[in-house]
């Protein structure tokens, strides 16, 4: 019972990234042949070699036809994938799926959202028909709940906390204004983030992510064939998904310091990808940063802090650049925005980067200076504390079966 | 008229005239009066009151009597969504006496009639009086409601005397439909109309109980008439010290539902064995006289409309003030609407949804928060019991202000995760509570709200507030 993974059956050959931003001038469309092209150019491949792909995008388009039109795909299958903010990495995870089968010899995951259209701020989400009595607090609010239950739980005072969400922030904004495709491409100063408006709870406004535009994907190959295509492939080390059955937010047995169906998904993914100490394993990890509360919640969740310390490790630069374990190297969602069917694409293009010394120098993270690691993370979840879809993946540059 | 219980419910939120004068550069004389919160309409104003009342009461198979001249709805029964929200019998009638102050009186008489002829019945009289900016209505108008419970197979705490009605039509105060405010005479014409009236409605009562003014030890007067209310008082022949305050200092002049809050601050005042007269101008006078009985006793402990009033309690602006009642229209936010409540999804989960009943696991025992079907726990298919959880207590697991989510001006939306006593869990909204006051652990109780309206389509459903009634002094004892 459980999962068996994929371990090195499968490998990345390929990838395209746009800039994430405002694109007032680039329809989803449009951002779904830049990057589609790009990483076709990167696989060193034509589009017709692709034999079938996974598109991830929650709401800026419904069915294949969103990326068979656009591109005008030879009659190939488009499965259109969604999960909340894991949507980008469902599509990788299909997709890898597909190949690790037999099924496909070559296959796309696209991940795409174009938020900026819409004229209102943060996600917009519609939902089926229902009885008006979902609660209206907004995702700010939600995971703010983490804050007053960890500075309770763990004896914390919340202006200690907030520090290391301040820190958070700063640390991806240091990053990302070394990112080229960043949205914020700026470093902000503590006191700017520290001192931004409150939004909910103990998030400011420099404590969220941002709204934005953009579009990723990933040219899917066996491993075997991976050398055909590049001598620098990423092997599929582990792939984990759950649905949480959101108990969280019915039972008072949980206490909103943690996601436990992000303790559960890097669980299964880092023993089918064989990682047992992920904080000295790990070259770097891309993680769902969508408030800063969260990324220091998920240094636990993920194994690379000890429970109640994240804060601590977190203002010590345990995840700087310099640091023993980067993490968020390309910006974050904090530098990059959100835009959700792509998330999960651009970190495994950081990775995609990183793992094969394409980063540039000013942010390739210090154990690939160094070298000696040569795996990486990406992490996903989508909902709020309590009840949400996690992922977790694990990559690396070494075939080691 | 067999009373059997009452409850009040004066929401705690007020406008200072002062307020309202500094704002419009005008004297508006001094006092306040109470508001409904951004949350509230008269539907959810009754539902809080009859909740009050219905305390200590088995009977649920009560008809329901539904007064007010500002129906949530109109084409569609507002009764019945209090009486889904009360978790009434489903058996049982529900009518709306909407429209005029006088619904209120009105309400309270088909009550007891129903009672009389042997099925239980409760009046509930609600109302929220606005007017246009400057208006003596914006002013001396209030928001409130009451509730009585006349059980036939309960001791009534006050049994009719007698009662009398006159009905006269001239122009006193008149709207029409559509119109979000009301039109009024000038005011000496209607002092002159009222005064006779009024005398003679009390005369014909106390002939037909065989009394004099003498005997009435409480009077009430209620009418949105100031100056005819005011001028009947003192020409009845009945002593001051008779005269039961008619809070307007306080609360203003809550349209319909003021004879009902009046007449239950007489009752928290009264004896046994006591005479009051109940007097209500409008559009005519209705004057009610009761005689009280030793189970008035039985109510000790029951909180009373004074003891309400001098509960928590927090002042507007004027910018608020407007806001909340529409008359003033706010920048909307940049956000889409939310959705319209579906009216399948609404009824399927209406026990949930006005009257807040959850389910409980019968293999393990688990409270469930919205009803399940399936045992988070144990995972039994379809062993749930009905647990109704509207009473419940609870305490707040985690919370935030929310200044990102669309609240009404000056109120942040604040949310909570709460842990019910006895089990369960909900994530869900606060209302009537300062900011600054919410605390891990904080005690809260549960109240019936409109969350918002799209299309037309009213959202009910409920929040938690912090628990400060009597409830919290025994909880915490």
């Amino acid at each position: 019972m459980g999962s068996r993974g994929i371990c090195d059956r499968v490998a990345v050959v390929g990838m395209g990234c746009t800039p994430f931003g405002e694109h007032w001038d680039s329809s989803t469309e449009s951002m779904l042949v830049d990057a589609t092209s790009a990483a076709i150019a990167s696989a060193g491949v034509a589009i017709d070699d692709v034999d079938a792909f996974w598109l991830g995008t929650m709401g800026s388009g419904m069915t294949g036809m969103t990326l068979s039109s656009p591109l005008a795909l030879d009659y190939k299958p488009v499965t259109r994938v969604e999960n909340y903010c894991a949507t980008g990495s469902e599509a990788i995870r299909n997709a890898c799926y597909a190949v690790a089968s037999g099924a496909y010899d070559m296959v796309m995951a696209v991940g795409v959202e174009k938020l900026k259209d819409s004229g209102y701020s943060g996600l917009v989400v519609p939902g089926p028909a229902n009885d008006g009595t979902s609660t209206a607090a907004s995702a700010p609010a939600k995971f703010s709940y983490l804050v007053p239950a960890y500075a309770e739980k763990y004896g914390v005072d919340r202006a200690q906390i907030k520090e290391a969400m301040t820190r958070i922030a700063w640390k991806n904004h240091y990053n990302g204004a070394r990112n080229p495709r960043a949205q914020f491409r700026k470093e902000v100063s503590l006191a700017t983030i520290a001192n931004s408006p409150i939004v909910a709870g103990d998030i400011g406004l420099f404590d969220c992510s941002g709204v934005s535009d953009g579009a990723a994907a990933a040219v899917i190959v066996r491993a075997e064939d991976a050398l055909r295509y590049t001598d620098k492939p990423i092997y599929v080390k582990g792939l984990s998904f759950v649905a949480g059955p959101a108990t969280g937010v019915r039972h008072a047995d949980y206490d909103y310091t943690t996601f436990p169906e992000v303790v559960r998904s890097a669980r299964d993914a880092y023993a089918q990808a064989g990682v047992t100490d992920p904080r000295a394993q790990l070259a770097l990890a891309e993680v769902h940063d969508c408030f800063t509360p969260t990324e220091m919640v998920l240094m636990e969740d993920l194994g690379f802090s000890e429970r109640g310390l994240a804060w601590k490790d977190v203002l010590a630069g345990t995840f700087d650049l310099t640091g023993e374990l980067a993490v968020n190297p390309d910006g974050g969602l904090k530098s990059f925005g959100h835009p959700v069917g792509a998330s999960g694409l651009r970190m495994l293009f950081e990775c995609f980067l990183q793992l094969r010394h394409e980063a540039p120098a000013e942010r390739t993270v210090r154990a690939i200076a160094e070298g000696g690691r040569n795996l990486a993370l990406t992490h996903n979840l989508g909902g709020a504390p309590g009840r949400c879809v996690s992922f977790v993946g694990v990559f690396g540059s070494e075939r080691t079966t | 008229m067999r009373i059997t219980s009452y409850g009040v419910y004066v929401p705690p939120w007020r406008i200072h005239r002062e307020t309202i004068g500094r704002a419009l550069g005008v004297r508006a004389g001094t006092g306040a009066r109470a508001v409904a919160a951004h949350d509230e309409d008269t539907t959810s104003l009754g539902v809080e009151a009859a909740r009050k009342a219905l305390v200590g009461t088995a009977v649920r198979d009560l008809e329901l009597w539904f007064a007010t001249t500002a129906p949530a709805y109109a084409d569609k029964t507002n009764a019945v969504g209090a009486h889904a929200a009360l978790s009434l019998d489903g058996d049982c009638a529900a009518y709306d006496v909407v429209g005029s102050v006088r619904s209120g009186f009105g309400a309270l008489r088909a009550a007891a009639d129903a009672a009389h002829a042997g099925r239980a019945a409760l009046a509930v009289l609600s109302d929220i009086r606005t007017g246009l900016p400057g208006s003596p209505d914006e002013v001396n108008g209030g928001d409130a409601a009451a509730a009585f419970v006349f059980s036939p197979g309960d001791p009534p705490i006050a049994t009719q005397l007698a009662a009398a009605s006159v009905s006269r039509e001239f122009l006193d105060r008149w709207r029409v439909p559509g119109e979000i405010a009301s039109h009024v005479w000038e005011e000496r014409f209607g002092e002159t109309a009222y005064v006779p009236l009024a005398q003679q409605a009390v005369q014909r009562a106390l002939a037909q109980a065989c009394l004099e003014p003498s005997a009435i030890d409480h009077l009430v007067v209620a009418g949105p008439h100031v100056r005819a209310t005011s001028a009947v008082t003192g020409k009845l022949g009945v002593g001051m010290q008779a005269v039961v305050d008619n809070l307007a200092d306080r609360i203003g002049v809550p349209g319909a539902a003021q004879v009902g809050v009046l007449l239950a601050a007489a009752l928290d005042r009264a004896g046994p064995d006591q005479v009051i007269c109940v007097l209500a101008l409008a559009d005519g006078a209705d004057c009610l006289l009761l005689r009280t009985t030793d189970a008035l006793a039985s109510r000790a402990g029951m909180p009373t409309v004074e003891e309400q009033l001098a509960g928590w309690s927090r002042a507007l602006s004027y910018h608020m003030f407007t806001s909340w009642r529409g008359v003033l229209r706010n920048t909307p936010p940049r956000r889409p609407d939310p959705d319209r409540p579906a009216a399948p999804p609404s009824l399927r989960s209406m026990r949930w949804k006005f009257a807040f009943e959850a389910s409980r696991c019968t293999a393990c025992g688990t409270r469930h928060l919205p009803p399940e079907r399936v045992c988070m726990i144990c995972r039994a298919i379809d062993q749930m019991t009905v647990e109704p959880l509207a009473d419940a207590t609870g305490v707040v697991a985690t919370f935030t202000v929310d200044r990102l989510a669309y609240s009404a001006p000056g109120v942040p939306l604040i949310a909570a995760v709460v842990d019910f006593d006895g089990g369960g869990r909900y994530a869900c909204e606060l209302t009537d509570v300062d900011p600054d006051e919410i605390r891990i652990g904080m005690p809260v109780e549960m109240t019936f709200r409109r969350f918002y309206t799209v299309d037309g389509v009213h959202d009910y459903f409920w929040k938690a507030r912090p628990l400060r009634t009597s409830r919290a002094r025994s909880a915490a004892a």
